[in-house]
């Protein structure tokens, strides 16, 4: 049978999300985002939300997300995105408000913000990218950085007795009492990415039906921060990443 | 037994060729272009053997710039 004959719209199985803006996004080659971002668009696309909701830019590499998903979208300053959806989702209550926020805003300077939320139980969803590196930046040693990893602000390898230890932010999370449901996925394999999309369908369920906040971690690459190729990068993610960083629910609350 | 076939549309503009979707494939279907780039430079996927696509779509799953489009047909 000819390609084309097989090119109809009856046998189609995946397309570019309805949601998704014709911009040429500017990550780098490779880089998780895309991958999370399309996750985030297919969802809020199949569970009808595309008109109620709000999400929140971060300072990082994925501070341009508002051209690239066509929903809602307030950008917040750096590391301040979990004080703006409390306001938001305290004010339209009838919204689903999540914030999108790599690990230098997340952990570093907004590590206060993303606490209190949390701890607040807020009806949102924060969706946490760590890729244990400043990205946008160049590659600077974040809270998150591994152990004797090289970047460019700790060249010889991050040292504890220096640097002090590469923090579990989810961890912490998830010993709150206002967190329902805290979730650490990979979108480095096909599997994994479809592990990684019930997993954060999971958690819009959880802010729609107000049982608190709920957070998705998503372990990922940083190929140039890191100096490799894409492909590498997820080797050395499943390699090295998941050791400190292990995946699976850390805490999932149902009531 | 029935048979199952694929075609992958690759909107090579888009394309940044990162690779992932060539190592995702799991009967080697996808390539990247050795010689020739798109309009931003990059040597972007094609389908080397599009007779071996059996439509998973494990690469629209893993690429990060949303490039597939892919069809799968049963064949009785």
């Amino acid at each position: 049978m000819n390609t084309q004959d097989i090119i109809k719209p009856e046998n189609l199985v995946a397309s570019r999300p309805r949601l998704f803006t014709d911009a040429i996004t500017h990550y780098c080659p490779g880089c998780s985002h895309g991958v999370v971002h399309r996750l985030v668009a297919e969802l809020i696309d199949e569970m009808g939300l595309t008109d109620r909701t709000v999400g929140i830019a971060p300072v990082g590499c994925a501070v341009f997300a508002y051209n690239y998903i066509d929903v809602d979208w307030v950008e917040a300053a750096h590391g301040r995105a979990p004080a703006v959806a409390t306001a938001i989702s305290r004010l339209n209550p009838e919204n689903f408000v999540f914030t999108y926020q790599g690990d230098g805003d997340l952990s570093a300077i907004g590590c206060a913000e993303t606490i209190h939320a949390a701890n607040r139980g807020e009806n949102i969803v924060i969706i946490f990218i760590n890729n244990a590196i400043y990205g946008m930046t160049g590659g600077q040693m974040a809270p998150t950085t591994l152990l004797g990893m090289k970047t460019a602000t700790c060249p010889y390898g991050r040292r504890e007795d220096l640097n002090g230890y590469p923090l579990p932010i989810s961890n912490l999370l998830a010993q709150l009492d206002g967190t329902c449901y805290v979730t650490r996925q990979a979108v480095h394999t096909p599997a994994a990415v479809r592990t990684a999309k019930k997993a954060l369908k999971h958690a819009i369920e959880n802010a729609l039906a107000k049982r608190g906040t709920s957070v998705v971690e998503f372990v990922s690459t940083c190929n140039s921060g890191w100096k490799m190729t894409p492909a590498q990068a997820n080797d050395w993610m499943a390699e090295h990443m998941f050791a400190k960083y292990p995946l699976g629910d850390l805490k999932n609350r149902q009531d | 037994m029935a048979k199952v076939i694929g075609a992958v549309v690759i909107d090579t503009a888009r394309c940044k060729g990162c690779e992932l979707c060539v190592v995702a494939c799991p009967t080697d279907v996808l390539a990247l272009q050795p010689k020739e780039v798109n309009d931003r430079g990059y040597h972007f996927a094609y389908t080397a053997n599009p007779d071996a696509c059996i439509g998973c779509a494990s690469c629209a799953t893993v690429c990060p710039d949303a490039c597939f489009t892919v069809y799968r047909q049963v064949i009785k």
